[in-house]
């Protein structure tokens, strides 16, 4: 049974007399463990679609389940549920809270998940081991503006873990970063989805980024123009080995290790 | 998400702006100190009243002549003929009543020595220092056939004694003049302080009321009868001496009283009403500033909402429900008031303890004022909290999030 399913999803948008139909009857299943990239051009409708697969939005019209259940009937309160267990969202602009450390930021999820029963300790600990995921342990007492771009989607993605969500859906992940940074992102998607099985659905620009995936989805005005699988999937960790180490982003700290290194040191 | 958890968050966010938080809370520091400091100067003038209702003596009736409430009667006190010393005599016979002392009260210029002095000139009876319970310090009180010959003979209060003679010397056997007749001072009364008017009681010489009436005055009738009742039931035996006297006076079913009996606490009750009056006036006039801080409160945790709300959409994406929200925002509002009331008490009681110091008045803070003002503060928290910590939780994951 596919994790993901919809039918016939349409959005519809209002915006004065203005009627924008961002979404027009998408269809989509989605098995678990795939990595599917989601491209298309601008304002096809992408991100539309994710926010409702994220249960951040609902659709005008059509259907979606998740694990075969209706979400139309779900309460706010088990949309909020789904967001924080099963559904780890990965934004492109980051959107962490700002003066918060990066390990607090992390944490943030579990304050929602009966986790404050939790002992600070435990909590910490299962912090840490996000962070440790992706190489960032080192830096959790860090504040979001001591961490370069690459650091901080780092932080998010270990956000998005916390709860040991089954889903991951990332708007643009890569959208803000360099092609480097880029690499070492995708490494850590494709790790994740290679050794935890992670279902991953991906939004990017980029065609060589889909490549990391294991299918590739093409929007165009608000319905699936292409949906096929990838053949040479790309390898994100043999890529980067090969690649020479880019500059230390703060040069006082030695910190910042090479992603071949921590890609090693999964928990 | 426990409260615990929610008022470490609430913590984290206030001390994130402490300028802010800071100023917010000024607000209700200043409104909770202002209503602290009202209570209590309300509380310690209703105090100062109750002390000195304790000092006028203790089940005292007052007959005063003429009446200023009945219409057509109407005469300045201390003007009206109607009382004389026959009809205190004839209170002596009233059941209840224990002791009597008519009255005839004068102003006068007083000089021993070098000395001078202006003061009140009390005529009273024996019974004076009885119905007062007022001891006499130096020498004693003038006897009843001091009054029977109307003999010039002076007891001072306290203030008079200091000002003519020095203070603590013994003045008996002395020879004063009063309005430049000669008076021997036979005795000085112990210090009383305030009467329940705000007049120094020490600031007074007593004599025979015959010899104010016959040697300063030259009149018959006098001002006032002071009668104390053998128990504190004061009310009926004020109903007998008024029978006794409409009597005595041949007053009419009709006709209104031509005197006032009043007892001490009815005197005392308008004192402390109108204070109480003043106390409540004043704390809700304070009470105004307690809103305005609520206000305040209000009106930066819309700010603080708005300015967040990229952090409310991003707690909501991952997982935080409308209600966790709401707690937070709310929590942040109470621990703002709470902490500003809790400053407050403090202003409150350094304002109260600054104005006891500086200004000699008397304050008293009644400790249910405190759980008043600090339950107030926290339901001010609550409701100026409540409306921008909706919005908060209402707000829309997707669209807080787009918020620029
Ligand atoms: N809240 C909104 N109100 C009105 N119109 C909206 C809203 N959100 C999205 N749209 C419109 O819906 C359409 C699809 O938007 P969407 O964000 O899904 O595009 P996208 O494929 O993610 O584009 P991009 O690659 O630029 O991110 C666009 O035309 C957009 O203007
Ligand atoms: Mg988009």
């Amino acid at each position: 049974m596919a994790v993901i399913s919809v039918k016939d999803l349409v959005k519809t948008y209002i915006v004065g007399e203005v009627t924008v139909r961002a979404l027009r009857g998408a269809n989509m299943d989605v098995e678990a463990g795939e990595f599917v990239a989601v491209t298309g051009p601008s304002g096809s409708g992408k991100s539309t679609l994710m926010h409702i697969l994220g249960c951040l939005d609902r659709p005008t019209s059509g259907q979606y389940l998740l694990d075969g259940k209706d979400v139309s009937r779900m309460s706010k309160d088990e949309l909020a549920a789904i967001r924080n267990i099963k559904i780890g969202f990965v934004f492109q602009g980051f959107n962490l809270l700002s003066r918060t450390t990066a390990l607090d930021n992390v944490e943030l999820p579990l304050l929602y998940n009966g986790g404050s029963k939790m002992k600070t300790a435990e909590r910490h600990r299962r912090a840490m081991d996000a962070l440790g995921s992706v190489g960032l342990a080192d830096r959790y007492h860090h504040y979001p503006n001591q961490l370069s771009g690459g650091q901080q989607q780092r932080v998010a993605i270990a956000r998005a873990l916390i709860n040991q969500p089954s889903i991951i859906l990332a708007d643009e992940p890569t959208g803000n970063l360099d092609t480097h940074t880029s690499v070492e992102v995708m490494g850590i998607f494709q790790r994740l989805n290679i050794e935890r099985g992670i279902t991953i659905i991906l939004i990017t620009h980029e065609t060589d980024i889909a490549e990391y995936g294991t299918r590739l989805v093409r929007f165009r005005d608000g319905r699936i123009q292409i949906d096929q699988q990838i053949t040479n999937r790309r390898d994100a960790a043999k890529e980067l080995a090969a690649l020479p180490p880019p500059e230390p982003d703060l040069p006082n700290e030695p910190a910042d290790v090479v992603p071949a290194d921590h890609l090693g040191g999964v928990s | 998400m426990s409260i615990l958890m929610t008022f470490r968050i609430a913590l984290k966010a206030l001390n994130r702006n402490k300028m802010r938080t800071v100023l917010t809370m000024l607000g209700m520091i200043i409104g909770v100190g202002a209503v602290i400091t009202m209570v209590a100067l309300g509380r310690g003038a209703q105090a100062t009243i109750e002390d000195q209702v304790k000092s006028a003596g203790t089940n005292l009736i007052n007959v005063n002549a003429g009446n200023f409430q009945a219409a057509g009667v109407r005469q300045g006190q201390g003007m009206a003929t109607t009382l004389t010393a026959d009809d205190a005599a004839a209170l002596r016979d009233v059941p209840g009543v224990q002791y009597v002392a008519a009255g005839v009260n004068s102003r006068g210029q007083v000089i021993a020595g070098n000395q001078n002095w202006s003061t009140r000139i009390e005529g009273t009876d024996v019974d004076f220092p009885d119905i007062r319970v007022w001891p006499v310090r130096y020498g004693m009180f003038f006897t009843q056939q001091d009054v029977n010959s109307a003999a010039k003979v002076a007891v001072l209060g306290s203030v008079v004694a200091d000002t003519l003679f020095g203070p603590d010397v013994d003045p008996t056997g002395q020879i004063m003049r009063i309005r430049n007749q000669p008076f021997k001072v036979i005795g000085v009364m112990t210090s009383k302080g305030q009467g329940s008017f705000g007049q120094d009681q020490d600031d007074t010489i007593f004599t025979p009321y015959t010899t104010v009436q016959k040697k300063l005055q030259g009149i018959q009738h006098i001002n006032n009868i002071s009668v104390s009742s053998v128990t504190a039931n004061t009310a009926p035996v004020a109903a007998a001496v008024g029978e006794v006297l409409r009597a005595r006076h041949k007053l009419g079913p009709g006709d209104p009283d031509d005197f006032m009996v009043r007892t001490q606490e009815e005197i005392a009750s308008v004192r402390t009403e109108t204070t109480r009056t003043m106390t409540t006036l004043l704390a809700a006039i304070a009470g105004v500033s307690l809103l305005v801080g609520g206000i305040g409160i209000m009106n930066i945790m819309l700010v603080s909402v708005t300015e967040r709300t990229r952090e409310i959409g991003l707690r909501l994406a991952i997982g935080a429900r409308g209600k966790d929200v709401l707690l937070q925002f709310l929590v942040e509002a109470i621990v703002i008031s709470l902490f500003g009331g809790l400053l407050g008490i403090g202003l409150g009681f350094g304002l109260s303890a600054a104005v006891e110091n500086f200004f000699q008045w008397p304050t008293s803070i009644p400790p249910n004022a405190i759980g008043m003002a600090f339950g107030f503060a926290a339901a001010t928290g609550v409701f100026f909290g409540f409306y921008p910590a909706r919005k908060a939780a209402g707000l829309d994951p997707i669209e807080a999030l787009r918020y620029e």
